[in-house]
């Protein structure tokens, strides 16, 4: 087995090494299954329950691909708009970092009270907590530019639009699918912790349910739909990144 | 420098005392990037602006360009006077900034795609100008890489692009900062060879910018050599070795005099620039 097979199956083993490890501690140390139930408890549980636990988790996916689809417009327009500003950049920059220090599940009892227990908290977290990872990427591909080249283009009489939309936005492009990946996952997030106190439906619902009904085998399997959703999502963009901007990844720009 | 003023009139390139600041602010101070430049440029010559760095031999060629308007001075190219960027030159810098995303072809096309009038017949005239930018890569001896990516080709065939690149447009001015600057010593000299005969079919005028004294007296009809802070033309030297000029001349005496002249200049320069650092 050479050295990138083993990269990939790498992962894989890790995980089962992690299950059957903790199956045996469990198994061992007869761990009550209202603590800490067995990956076997959990499996069973995700079977029994299966028809709810989907239910729960395309409510969950839904709702964040409608989230993150609102991120992405708001991120790349802002982005857009700062990056290609100074002015733009100076006035809203520091606005912006203030607001993505603040806690996200703290918004979510005033949006309750805007549109009411359901979709609109969930949708709004989710793009709250995501799009500002898609801005800050936008804005700095476009802003890393050589002088150089912008005098070539400026000398032929280029405006700024021409140089943004022919050379800032085809190399924002990396930094932008970048920030897709790491953005999907906190989407994610958004939509879960919303879903914990504002629905009645979505895997944060049923976590928060099952736990009240101490059913730890089904929190367990709440957590494990939404990691592999989270999971999927990120290759899907990892794997669109890598075919759309390939040029990025040859390592050969500019040493 | 002594410049006969009857030479202005007929002047491709002509500067008329002038003086650059930064800003306004330095402007009150008198502090000047470049000070009182004049300079004649015949149509089709090719001159080189030799200089230690941070000189303003760059700003020299943002002067030339329209890129930056002079503080007081008057800038005339081709008998018109330069009140904003010069779409009749081409630029091209040590660093070849081709576009990664784009192939060799495109990265050479993209200046037409900007420029007028070819921005807007672009679309109907793809073919011809894609032709167009193949032959002028095959005159470079790029001739089969129009779809390689610029990460495929070395950093000589990346200058070449770039050269290209500034080229396609038919400029009647080509202006090349350190353009060598970065290349080993035998692909520069290659690259030498490539740009003469370039000039030399095309017969546009070239302003380059280096601090390669053998590369400037090589290439150019008339040596310029810039002092430091302030930017000033202190030496104008005609080279007069006839041309064509194979890469063999660089080894006769009357090729190396000509370079150990200049060199006496700037040394001269940089020991009275030190003596006046020290004095201030």
């Amino acid at each position: 087995m050479n050295r990138k097979q083993q990269e990939a199956w790498a992962p894989w083993v890790l995980m089962a090494a992690t299950i059957i490890i903790w199956q045996i501690i469990c198994s061992a140390f007869n761990v009550s299954e209202f603590i800490f139930p067995s990956p076997m408890r959990i499996l069973e549980q995700t079977i029994e329950h299966s028809s709810t636990i989907a239910g729960h988790a395309w409510r969950t996916f839904w709702v964040t691909m409608v989230g993150f689809a609102i991120a992405i417009v708001v991120g790349v327009l802002l982005g857009f708009l700062i990056g290609s500003s100074r002015l733009a950049y100076a006035a809203m920059y520091p606005l912006m970092t203030a607001f993505n220090a603040l806690p996200k599940a703290a918004f979510v009892p005033i949006l309750v009270v805007w549109f009411g227990i359901g979709v609109g908290p969930a949708v709004l977290t989710a793009f709250l907590i995501s799009f500002f990872p898609i801005m800050v990427n936008i804005a700095t591909g476009l802003a890393t530019l050589e002088p150089e080249l912008e005098d070539v283009l400026r000398v032929l009489g280029a405006k700024r639009w021409d140089v943004l939309t022919k050379v800032g936005l085809p190399r924002s492009m990396p930094y932008f699918y970048g920030s897709l990946k790491v953005a999907i996952t906190l989407a994610f997030v958004g939509t879960t912790v919303s879903e914990m106190t504002a629905s009645d439906r979505g895997i944060g619902y049923l976590l928060i349910s099952a736990g009240s009904s101490m059913q730890m085998g089904l929190a367990f399997s709440g957590l494990l739909v939404v990691g592999i959703m989270a999971m999927l999502m990120y290759e899907l963009f990892s794997y669109v990144e890598k075919h759309t901007t390939a040029w990025a990844h040859r390592g050969s720009q500019g040493e | 420098m002594s410049d006969t003023p009857a030479a202005t009139d007929t002047a491709f390139v002509d500067f008329r005392k002038v003086w650059l600041a930064y800003n306004e602010d330095l402007h009150a101070k008198g502090i000047f990037a470049v000070e009182d430049i004049n300079l004649q440029v015949q149509q089709g010559e090719f001159i080189a602006i030799v200089g230690p760095s941070g000189c303003g031999k760059s700003t020299f060629m943002k002067l030339t360009t329209g890129l930056k308007r002079p503080s007081k001075g008057q800038i005339f190219v081709d008998g018109k006077p330069v009140d904003g960027p010069l779409k009749i030159s081409g630029m091209a810098f040590q660093a070849p900034s081709l576009l990664p995303w784009r192939t060799t072809l495109d990265n050479v096309l993209l200046p037409l795609e900007i420029v007028e009038p070819h921005r807007s017949q672009f679309k109907a005239k793809r073919k011809e100008y894609e032709a167009r930018a193949s032959a002028l890569l095959a005159s470079v001896g790029l001739g089969g890489m129009e779809q390689k990516f610029p990460w495929q080709l070395s950093g000589g065939m990346q200058q070449r692009a770039s050269i290209c690149r500034a080229l396609i447009h038919e400029p009647k001015m080509l202006l090349l900062d350190e353009p060598f600057g970065a290349l080993d010593a035998f692909t520069r000299e290659e690259l030498w060879c490539t740009l003469r005969d370039l000039q030399a079919a095309q017969k546009f005028n070239v302003i380059l910018v280096t601090h390669d004294l053998r590369e400037s007296v090589f290439l150019a009809d008339t040596v310029y050599v810039m002092s430091k802070g302030p930017g000033r033309f202190v030496v104008k030297r005609h080279i007069d070795l006839p041309r064509p000029r194979d890469l063999e001349i660089t080894y006769t005496p009357e090729f190396t005099d000509i370079v150990h002249e200049l060199r006496g200049h700037i040394g001269a320069m940089r020991k009275t620039g030190a003596s006046a650092a020290i004095s201030q």
